[in-house]
């Protein structure tokens, strides 16, 4: 576990970089973070983090099929929102744990 | 899991010559991981493995009820391979390993295409393999890049931290 600075808030993070609270989680810690990703965060990148802390909070299991499945962005606008690793990038911006599984 | 890499993979080149469902999946599973990793990814398809990338067939995959020695029933128990013989068991069988993995969240074959190929993944068919088979282009999953050679596919391959996996 490490400490770091996110808009002028100490959060405690995962060695990996995620949240170890996702009740600490502001717009403004998730612009920073996404900076780190080097990706600057627009109205779809919200809509799509809202959604998946929402699917954290409800317990949901969370993977690509489950937002190919949403509705609510077409996996291809998914992938260049969040360019790479998109799920692994979301889901740390998002402020929730690291998704753990194969699909 | 944290590993900091030197030689990080970067490019993941699979051949799925067969066309059992566990055979595809292994495939598409490890061609949606690396694509889910930000990894590069061919896949090709060839010989009975084109089944997952002809339209009428992918969604219809069986699983091998003969002369498979890991092949159990709910018991734990192994499946006698006589078992198999009997008309009705591989559909049986492979509509049950279907529905377990619908439950696990395993999309569809074509669906799995689907996905695989908005996260860049590129998906190709062996045109040796469709010549033999009396496979036509328009059998083709609309997610299928190209028909190539295998000399194709080894320069698609081609760079540094590119790997080949053959399932």
């Amino acid at each position: 576990m490490s400490e770091k600075v996110y808009g002028g808030i100490i959060v405690e993070m995962t060695p990996e970089g995620y949240l170890e609270d996702f009740s600490v989680w502001t717009e403004v810690i998730a612009e920073e973070i996404a900076k780190e990703e080097g990706i600057v965060l627009t109205s779809d990148h919200f809509y799509i983090l809202k959604f998946l802390r929402k699917c954290q909070s409800d317990g949901e299991k969370i993977s690509i099929r489950r937002i190919h499945k949403s509705g609510l962005v077409n996996l291809k606008t998914f992938y260049t929102l969040f360019p790479g690793a998109a799920l692994r990038k979301a889901a740390r911006i998002a402020g929730i744990p690291k998704p753990e599984n194969c699909v | 899991m944290t590993v900091s890499q030197k030689n990080p993979v970067k490019k993941i080149n699979i051949i799925c010559a067969k066309g059992a469902i566990e055979d595809v999946y292994a495939t598409l599973i490890l061609g949606n991981g690396a694509v889910m990793e930000g990894i590069e990814c061919n896949i090709f398809f060839t010989f009975f493995g084109l089944d997952a990338v002809v339209k009428d067939r992918m969604d219809k995959l069986h699983t091998a009820v003969v002369g498979n020695p890991a092949l159990r029933i709910s018991s734990g128990m192994r499946m006698p391979t006589r078992l198999g013989v009997i008309p009705g068991i591989e559909a049986l069988v492979s509509g049950k390993m279907k529905r377990h993995m619908e439950k696990l969240d395993i999309p569809p074959v074509s669906e799995f295409l689907e996905i695989i190929t908005a996260g860049g993944g590129k998906i190709y068919a062996c045109k040796l393999g469709m010549d033999m088979f009396g496979v036509k282009n328009e059998d083709l999953s609309e997610h299928v890049s190209g028909i190539i050679t295998v000399g194709e596919f080894y320069n698609l391959a081609g760079g540094e931290g590119s790997h080949i996996i053959f399932t």
